[in-house]
């Protein structure tokens, strides 16, 4: 039992070191928490460190078979750390323009970080369950943070509500898949599944709802209601964080619950999963259109490229879901950066969250009116930038499957995605700006974001690398 | 001979990294902006021609071959090299740099270092377009071209530029996806981006047409034909001359580039089978457009509408070659065909860039495009006169100019396949001189039409110099084209001895 926990260590490391920052943040001088912001971000170091040096070379399983450490997990969680950070980062700049700076605030990020490694890391219905609350719950009192704000409140409500009913469906759905094969780890259920002819009427019932609560989580077409709002509403500090590493923790749930654990019925959450996957690229794309704020823009814009990452799943192979994992990681990358560009843009008191704010950019600051036109190039799909690798990976994966249609409806939304994209650059570059006033970010914030824009662009000329490291999470 | 220098790459990668070096420099320092940008364009011209110095004109391999792993999961290379069909249009793409720039000189005046920036990017991209030999390096240097484009219409653009470069960009964007996945799903058959083993690929007829219609997206819309043409025009009135210029130029024949490297080679049996589909297409770019060409008013239009006519002699002696075997059971009229399309498309690189650089000089002094603004210009503006008069004559095909060379071919060449289809394309000899020699008449004769007309300019000595350039190069292919001929003619032969052999599978 004791020499399993090896595999745990990440985790139980991140349990305790947020457990000793809560109590350290107690004593802190309530007016400057950057000592707390330290301590949360060397601790995600620490976590990364040991997720380097744990590095699985094989798969193993824990804690009576209720957890799982295989490389797959192990690179996500390592994303999720390193994306965490950079959050972080961006977060603390936002709180401390906007007087919001709490010690909690990290606090849950940390807690939410640890249930995302749960949730990727997880091998039985339960733990899947556990990590995917302790995500959420976090997530609920990250968006109420700002309690003087109307908006957030909304949007800390519809959220928690919405997010709740998910999780109703999806507990459901496992009380059944439970119930049909008396296994709770993923691994008896797959091999109950296998055993069976075909597929009953509870097992379906158990798969569909199951299906249904991933995509809540994800926010994919039709559950998507709450995302919008969500987005808008909530802190931008806070829209960043759901924005990025959460979708990793989700993808991976998604693999879990649906590779790992029901493999068998591949043939029935395919067909569902193409469904939602074009549903959200026409719903997302075509929305998107007619928002005039950018955060809400964005949001169906995450619901387009969610459409996207599920459409990797659906092609059924191996390496379909590391074009998805790719898709992600990139997804995420990208999403950061542009919402980093609107907490840059903002300043005491006013959130630059519409898209007239974008203005004339590029005579206010040629080089992030570059960094923001990568950013909107990549989310397009347009080369040299990685956001079109992550498309392509995608639609190659989905047409070696033979789905040749479904390629050609992805790609013909991903030109009417292009659209709202290229507004946003005709803003920045084409448009007077209604303000000169020069942007204040600290020289920090400024390195990061460049970092962060660069990123897309050396990716989109190297991308092999991490392709590789994707597809090597799935080999088998 | 030192065949250890990666000409290709540095071809590419010069203009690009010049670019962001002039980027760098801001745009205080205008003068050191402005001569670093034509240093890199002279240098990067000077490269294309030691390439031609060194190239092999008898044999259709490709030549001076990189080839180097890039993303290795997928087996998608760094692949360059060219062959007689690429070489033309890449010493196309770095002499037209030049003179863009060098249009550029006085006449830009905000944010000229991005301006430089993005036609030396430009630059380096259009000549990946050309070289690349992996399908994926291929689509990756054509889409990125869409960006520096973008911008050059939407910032330096006229009035109405947001709406064209929108179009523009969603066009050839719409375009172009359908090729990916055309060119996916043959890597899912071939296991290869390598468009040498793509052209080897057998395919059923059915699968071949389809592959040919998504190519035939990406490529029409680019080139243009008639009916998805309709973004060029818009994009060519409101883009800054020199955006102009290089739209014309060097962009629309990346369509035909496509078609000839990718269309004809990897889907022959369906480019037989829908040859007749691509004749009329291209018989109403020719009829139709030359008309539409003939009722405009604003002189940048009326050139975009003749470009468009033009093109669809390229795509005419591309697809004209299959009727011809079947009559003559001789491939000598088919290659003439093809050779007269390339020959077409590097000769019409000239001359409408010429034309938009004409228009630019009349434009940066009087700020009309219309026909009816001007009226006389020859009694205030004699040399400028003579340079578009040479230019107008070579449009509407006069012989001793380079547009006649490749026009006579393609016509030569239709009569072995029908009678009518080289009697509709002739028309184009009538409607091209008329619509050119129209508008000439209407601009430049007559009396002195109104004051602003009055106080113009003559040309100075950087225009002079721009003009005569283009000017003799008109002349030098129009009396001697044999050089362009002799580069050509091994690859066009060999490439059209591997069409005519059915690789059904």
């Amino acid at each position: 039992m004791t020499a399993e926990l090896i595999y745990v260590i990440p985790e139980i490391a991140l349990l305790t070191l947020a457990s000793i920052i809560l109590v350290v943040d107690t004593f802190g001088s309530p007016d400057d928490r950057s000592f707390t912001v330290t301590l949360s971000q060397s601790s995600l170091l620490v976590v990364i460190g040991l997720l380097i040096y744990l590095m699985p070379d094989s798969t193993n399983y824990a804690l009576g078979m209720s957890f799982v450490s295989d490389q797959m997990g192990a690179y996500l969680k390592i994303f999720i750390c390193i994306f965490t950070l950079v959050v972080f980062f961006y977060s603390f700049e936002y709180l401390k323009e906007h007087e919001l700076v709490k010690g909690e605030y990290f606090v849950l990020g940390l807690f939410a970080v640890l249930g995302m490694m749960v949730m990727v890391s997880a091998y039985s219905l339960l733990t899947i369950y556990l990590g995917l609350e302790l995500l959420s719950l976090s997530l609920y009192a990250m968006v109420a943070m700002n309690r003087d704000s109307q908006q957030s409140a909304e949007a800390a409500m519809k959220y928690f509500v919405l997010g709740a009913l998910a999780s109703g469906m999806l507990l459901y759905g496992i009380s059944m898949l439970y119930g049909i094969s008396g296994a709770i780890d993923l691994g008896s259920l797959s091999a109950y599944i296998a055993q069976q002819e075909n597929t009953g009427l509870l097992l379906a019932f158990g798969l569909v709802f199951v299906v249904v609560g991933i995509a809540f989580k994800l926010g994919a077409v039709p559950f998507h209601m709450w995302v919008p709002d969500v987005y808008q509403g909530s802190p931008t500090s806070v829209t960043l964080f759901i924005s990025s590493a959460p979708k990793i923790a989700a993808f991976a749930m998604a693999i879990r619950l649906l590779v790992d654990g029901m493999a068998g019925l591949v043939n029935d959450w395919q067909g569902m999963l193409m469904i939602l996957s074009v549903l959200s690229m026409a719903a997302g794309n075509i929305i998107a259109i007619s928002q005039t704020n950018i955060k809400r823009m964005l949001a169906y814009s995450t619901i387009a490229h969610i459409g996207f990452l599920l459409l990797g799943i659906a092609s059924g192979s191996y390496s379909g879901y590391a074009g998805s994992m790719f898709y992600v990681i990139c997804y995420a990358l990208m999403s950061m950066g542009a919402f980093g560009m609107i907490i840059l843009l903002g300043r005491k008191g006013y959130e630059a969250d519409t898209l007239d704010d974008f203005k004339g950019l590029a005579t206010r600051s040629p080089w992030f009116a570059f960094m923001m036109l990568i950013l909107m190039f990549s989310m397009a799909g347009v080369p040299p930038l990685v956001g079109f690798w992550a498309k392509w990976f995608v639609i190659k994966e989905v047409v070696a499957m033979g789905h040749i249609w479904l390629a050609a409806v992805a790609v013909l939304f991903s030109v009417i995605g292009a659209y709202y994209y290229l507004r946003l650059v005709k803003l920045m570059y084409f448009d007077k700006p209604d303000q000169m006033t020069a942007l204040k970010a600290s020289k920090g914030m400024r390195f990061v974001l460049s970092i962060n824009g660069l990123a897309l662009l050396i990716l989109g000329f190297i991308p092999g690398a991490l392709m590789t490291l994707c597809l090597s999470a799935f080999s088998v | 001979m030192e065949m250890n220098i990666p000409l290709l790459s540095l071809l590419i990668w010069t203009p690009v990294l010049g670019g962001i070096w002039v980027l760098y420099a801001g745009d205080r320092q205008e003068n050191t902006v402005k001569y670093l940008s034509l240093s890199v364009s002279i240098i990067t011209f000077l490269m294309s021609v030691g390439l031609y110095l060194q190239f092999d004109s008898t044999t259709h391999e490709m030549q001076f071959v990189e080839k180097a792993i890039w993303i290795e999961s997928f087996n998608i290379n760094y692949h360059l090299g060219v062959d007689g069909i690429a070489l033309p249009l890449i010493l196309l793409t770095t002499f037209t740099t030049i003179l863009v720039i060098l249009a550029a000189w006085e006449v830009i005046e905000h944010r000229i270092s991005q301006y430089m920036a993005a036609f030396l990017v430009l630059t380096g991209l259009m000549n990946g377009v050309f070289m690349a030999l992996d399908a994926m390096l291929f689509y990756f240097f054509w889409e990125a071209m869409l960006i520096p484009m973008f911008l050059i219409i939407g910032i330096w653009g006229g009035p109405n530029r947001v709406y064209a470069t929108v179009k523009f960009f969603l066009y050839t964007f719409l375009g172009s996806v359908f090729m990916l996945v055309a060119l996916l799903y043959l890597y899912s058959q071939s296991g290869s981006f390598n468009i040498i083993d793509l052209q080897m690929l057998p395919i059923s007829l059915d699968v071949q047409k389809l592959i040919f219609i998504a190519f035939f997206l990406a490529f029409a819309v680019k080139i243009p034909m008639w009916p998805v043409h309709t973004w060029l025009p818009d994009a060519h009135v409101e883009a800054p001359t020199g955006g102009s210029v290089i739209l014309a130029a060097i962009m629309l024949k990346m369509g035909g580039y496509g078609f000839i490297r990718f269309s004809l080679p990897i889907a022959p049996d369906a480019s037989a089978a829908l040859d007749e589909f691509m004749i009329v297409l291209s018989l109403i770019a020719i009829v139709y457009i030359g008309f539409v060409a003939l009722a405009q008013q604003d002189m940048k239009k009326l050139i975009a509408y003749s470009s468009i006519s033009h093109m669809g002699f390229v795509t005419l002696g591309f697809f004209i070659g299959f009727k011809i075997v079947a009559n003559t059971d001789s491939a000598d009229g088919a290659v003439m065909g093809i050779e007269g399309a390339m020959m077409q498309m590097i000769s019409h690189g000239f001359i409408s860039g010429a034309l938009f650089l004409c228009v630019g000089v009349l434009y940066d002094r009087m700020h009309s495009r219309q026909i009816n603004d001007y009226g006389g210009v020859v009694n205030t503006m004699p040399v400028f006169a003579a340079f578009m008069m040479l230019f107008a004559m070579a449009n509407s095909g006069l012989p001793g100019t380079s547009g006649f060379v490749g026009e006579f071919l393609v016509i030569l060449s239709s009569f072995q396949a029908s009678f009518w289809i080289a009697f509709l394309a002739a028309l184009t000899l009538i409607l091209g001189a008329a619509y050119t020699l129209w508008m000439y008449k209407r601009v430049m004769f007559g009396d002195i039409a109104n004051e602003n007309v009055a106080e113009l300019k003559d040309i100075n000595s950087r225009e002079t110099l721009i003009l005569s350039l283009l000017a003799i190069v008109v002349l030098v292919f129009g009396v001697w084209p044999a050089p362009i001929f002799e580069i050509m003619h091994a690859t066009i032969e060999h490439l059209f001895n591997h069409i005519i052999h059915p690789k059904l599978g």
